[in-house]
C-alpha cells in the first residue's frame, strides 16, 4: 500500500485546534503523510487543497457547532470535483442527534471527544485501504 | 514586618471602609478561625516567600481580608444566539445571585465580521452573541446599571472596538466612562498562541492594546484594560508551569509595549488584569495560583521598576478547566467543577467562573448553568474555606509545589527572554512548540491508560444517558442579516464612509483611535466595517504553520 495522504483541516473560524494537530501527529506517528491546513478555511479552500494535494482522506474538526451549515458545503463540492470516493471524518463537537445527518450526508465516520487515537488511525487505514485495492475488502 | 504590624497598619484601615463578613469567624466546634494563620515566629524567608496578604511578595492574596470581606465575584461566561436572548440569560444570572457578567460573543464579531459577511457563514451566535453593530449591544446590556454591575467581555481583536460601544451605551444610560466598571480580554498573544481570533499583524495589533492603555488611564479608569491569560494555553494542553510562565512572559511583553509608547507604569499597570484555568490537579493548581502572583510581583518590582504596589499586584479571574469535561456520563463533571473552583478559591482567585456539566457537548442549558453558579455558593457559604486567608499556606507540599512552578516558569521565561521576547518565541513557534508536545504527551498517556479518565477510559457505561442539550435557531442567521440591512438603508452612509476614512488615515499614525470608534459606531458603522478599513490598512496576520 502507499503512504495515506491525509488532509486534516479546520473549517469555519474556530481556533479550537489541538484536537486537530493531536490527530495530525497521532496519523504521522502511525506513517501517514498529514497536510494541516491551519485555521479559518472555507469549504471552497479545503476541497482545493484536498484536490491539489491528491490526499486520500479528509478529516475536519469544528466545535463552534458551524457544522450543519459547513459540511453539505463541503460535501456538495467534492461532489462537483469528483472527489466523493475520498473519505471525509468528522471531529470536535458534534451532539449525537447531528450525527445521522452527518452520516446522510455522505461523512464516513463522526470522532467524538473521547475517542482513542487507535480507533481513528484504524479506521483511516481501513477505508484507504479498501480505496486504493477494492478486491481486499 | 509581624503580625500586629499588619493587623494594625493594614487590616484595620480596610475593615473601616470594608466590614469583613462577619465579627467572628469559628468552626462548628466553636474553634475560632483566624483572619490569617502563621508560623509561631515570623522570620525572614516567611517574610521573603509569603509575607502577609496585601503586601508584597501577594503570594498569600492581593487584598488584607480577602473573602473574610467579601466573596469573589462569581462570574458567569454566557452568551449565544441574539442580543435579546443574551440579555434574559444575563438577567436570570443576576436574580440569581451572580455578582458581575461576562460576555461570550460569537466568533464573527470576536474575529471582526459583519453576520452578513461570507466568512461567517454557519457560526452567527453559535458559541456566543452575536454583536455587529451599535444598537446591538445596546439591546444585550438593556435594563443592566453599567455604574452597578462589572461587565466582562471576552474579546481581543476587536477589543477596543467593543469597548467603544459599552463607552456609548453608557452614555446612552447616563454612566459616564469613568463610572464603568469591567474587563476585556484584549490579550492578543495568546490568541496567536492558543485561541486563534487573531485579525491584524503583531505590530499593529500591540498598538490598539496600548492605545486602550493610554486611553483609559485618562478616561476610564476603573476598567481594566487586559486580561492576560494563561487559560486557554492551558486548555490547549499546556503544563501548570507552562500556563503560568507562557502568561507572564506575555503580560511582560505588553508592559514593555507600554512603556516603549511612553505610557507610565504606574498609571497603566494598575489596569492590567488576569485570567488563569483552575484543572483538576489540586494542590498544583492551589500552588500554580500562589506562584503566580509572587513571580508576577517580583517581575512588576524587581524587573520594570514600578514603585507603587499596586502595581505589583496580580489580580486574576478563574475559569474550570473546560478540556476536563466529558461528553460521558457528563452528570460526574458537577463534581469535577467543584474541586476545581476549590482549587482556584484556594488560591485566592478575585473572580470565577464554574462550567456547566453539560459543555463538552454543547453551550449550557439554564438548568446546568445554573448549578454551575451554584456550586460557587456552596463553596461560599457552606464549605468554610473562605474564612481564613489562603488556608493552605505552610502546607509541606503546597510550600514545595509552589517554590517549584515559580522556578520552572522563570526558566521558561528566561529562555524567552533569550529569543528576544514573547513576540519572537510565537512568531518561531516555540510557545506553540511547547504546548503541543504537553498535549500529545498527555493524549499518549490517556491512551496506554498511564492517566486515568472517569468514565472515558475506565469506569466507563456501556450506554450513556442521553441529557438534554441547548439547541440555538438557526434562523437568527438570516435575522441579524437583515438586521444589518436595515441598519445600512436608514444611516447617513455618506457620514460612515468619511468616518472610515479617518479612520485609515490615523490608522497610519500614532494617533490614538478610540475616539474615532465611538464617533464611527454612534454613526451606525459596523463592528465589520471597522476592522476591514483596518484590515485594508494594516493586512492580516497569517501564522506560519
Amino acid at each position: 500500500m502507499k503512504t495515506p495522504r491525509i488532509l486534516i483541516a479546520k473549517p469555519g473560524l474556530d481556533g479550537h485546534d489541538r484536537g486537530a494537530k493531536v490527530i495530525a501527529r497521532a496519523l504521522r506517528d502511525a506513517g501517514m503523510e498529514v497536510i494541516y491546513t491551519g485555521l479559518r478555511q472555507t469549504p471552497e479552500m479545503i476541497v482545493n487543497a484536498a484536490l491539489q494535494e491528491d490526499v486520500d482522506a479528509i478529516g475536519l474538526s469544528i466545535l463552534s457547532g458551524a457544522h450543519p451549515v459547513i459540511l453539505p458545503r463541503i460535501m456538495t463540492l467534492l461532489q462537483e470535483n469528483e472527489m466523493e470516493d475520498v473519505p471525509v471524518f468528522l471531529g470536535g463537537i458534534v451532539p449525537d442527534d447531528d450525527i445521522p445527518g452527518m452520516l446522510d450526508l455522505g461523512v464516513a465516520a463522526v470522532f467524538g471527544p473521547g475517542t482513542k487515537l487507535e480507533t481513528i488511525t484504524d479506521f483511516i487505514l481501513d477505508c484507504v485501504q479498501k480505496a486504493q485495492d477494492p478486491a481486499a475488502s | 514586618m509581624d503580625k500586629k504590624t499588619w493587623e494594625e497598619k493594614h487590616v484595620a484601615p480596610t475593615i473601616k471602609r470594608f466590614p469583613e463578613r462577619k465579627s467572628e469567624f469559628e468552626t462548628s466546634s466553636g474553634i475560632p478561625l483566624e483572619r490569617l494563620h502563621t508560623p509561631t515566629e515570623i522570620d525572614e524567608t516567611y517574610q521573603e516567600k509569603l509575607g502577609f496578604p496585601g503586601q508584597y511578595p501577594f503570594t498569600r492574596g492581593v487584598q488584607p481580608t480577602m473573602y473574610r470581606g467579601k466573596f469573589w465575584t462569581m462570574r458567569q461566561y454566557a452568551g449565544f444566539s441574539t442580543a435579546k436572548e443574551s440579555n434574559e440569560r444575563y438577567k436570570f444570572l443576576l436574580s440569581q445571585g451572580q455578582t458581575g457578567l461576562s460576555v461570550a460573543f460569537d466568533l464573527p464579531t470576536q474575529i471582526g465580521y459583519d453576520s452578513d459577511d461570507p466568512m461567517s457563514l454557519g457560526e452567527v451566535g453559535k458559541v456566543g452573541v452575536s454583536i455587529p453593530t451599535l444598537d446591538d449591544m445596546a439591546v444585550l446590556l438593556d435594563g443592566i446599571p453599567l455604574d452597578k454591575v462589572s461587565i466582562s467581555m471576552t474579546i481581543n481583536a476587536p477589543a477596543s472596538v467593543l469597548l467603544a460601544m459599552v463607552i456609548a451605551v453608557g452614555k446612552r444610560q447616563g454612566v459616564a466612562p469613568h463610572q464603568l466598571r469591567g474587563t476585556i480580554q484584549n490579550d492578543i498573544l495568546k490568541e496567536y498562541i492558543a485561541r486563534g481570533t487573531y485579525i491584524y499583524p503583531p505590530r499593529p495589533s500591540m498598538r490598539l492594546i496600548t492605545d486602550v492603555f493610554d486611553y483609559c488611564a485618562r478616561e476610564v479608569p476603573r476598567w481594566n484594560t487586559i486580561s492576560i491569560s494563561g487559560y486557554h494555553i492551558r486548555e490547549a494542553g499546556s503544563t501548570a508551569a507552562q500556563e503560568v510562565a507562557f502568561t507572564l512572559a506575555n503580560g511582560i511583553a505588553y508592559v514593555q509595549a507600554a512603556l516603549d509608547a511612553g505610557l507610565d507604569i504606574d498609571v497603566f499597570a494598575k489596569q492590567l488584569s488576569f485570567f488563569f484555568n483552575a484543572h483538576n490537579n489540586f494542590l498544583e493548581e492551589v500552588a500554580k495560583f500562589r506562584a503566580a502572583r509572587r513571580l508576577w510581583a517580583k517581575i512588576m518590582k524587581e524587573r520594570f521598576g514600578a514603585k507603587d504596589p499596586k502595581s505589583w499586584r496580580l489580580r486574576f479571574h478563574t475559569q474550570t478547566a473546560g478540556s476536563t469535561l466529558t461528553a460521558q456520563q457528563p452528570e460526574n463533571n458537577v463534581i469535577r467543577v467543584a474541586v476545581q473552583a476549590m482549587a482556584a478559591v484556594m488560591g485566592g482567585t478575585q473572580s470565577l467562573h464554574t462550567n456547566g456539566r453539560d459543555e463538552a457537548i454543547a453551550l449550557p442549558t439554564q438548568e446546568a448553568a445554573q448549578i454551575a453558579l451554584r456550586t460557587q455558593q456552596i463553596i461560599a457559604h457552606e464549605s468554610g474555606i473562605a474564612d481564613t486567608i489562603d488556608p493552605l499556606a505552610g502546607s509541606y507540599v503546597v510550600e514545595h509545589l509552589t517554590d517549584e512552578i515559580e522556578k520552572m516558569a522563570q526558566q521558561y521565561i528566561q529562555n524567552i527572554d533569550d529569543m528576544g521576547g514573547a513576540l519572537t518565541a510565537i512568531e518561531q513557534g516555540y510557545v506553540q512548540g511547547e504546548i503541543h508536545e504537553a498535549a500529545y504527551q498527555y493524549q499518549r498517556a490517556l491512551e496506554n491508560n498511564a492517566e486515568i479518565v472517569v468514565g472515558v477510559n475506565q469506569f466507563t457505561v456501556a450506554e450513556e444517558t442521553p441529557i438534554d442539550r441547548m439547541k440555538l435557531d438557526p434562523a437568527i442567521e438570516a435575522a441579524q442579516c437583515e438586521r444589518l440591512k436595515a441598519l445600512r438603508e436608514r444611516r447617513d452612509n455618506a457620514k460612515v464612509a468619511e468616518l472610515r476614512g479617518q479612520i485609515a488615515t490615523a490608522a497610519q499614525t500614532d494617533e490614538n483611535l478610540m475616539p474615532l470608534f465611538i464617533e464611527a459606531l454612534e454613526n451606525d458603522a459596523t463592528l465589520g466595517e471597522i476592522c476591514h478599513t483596518l484590515r485594508d490598512v494594516w493586512g492580516e496576520y497569517r501564522p506560519t504553520l
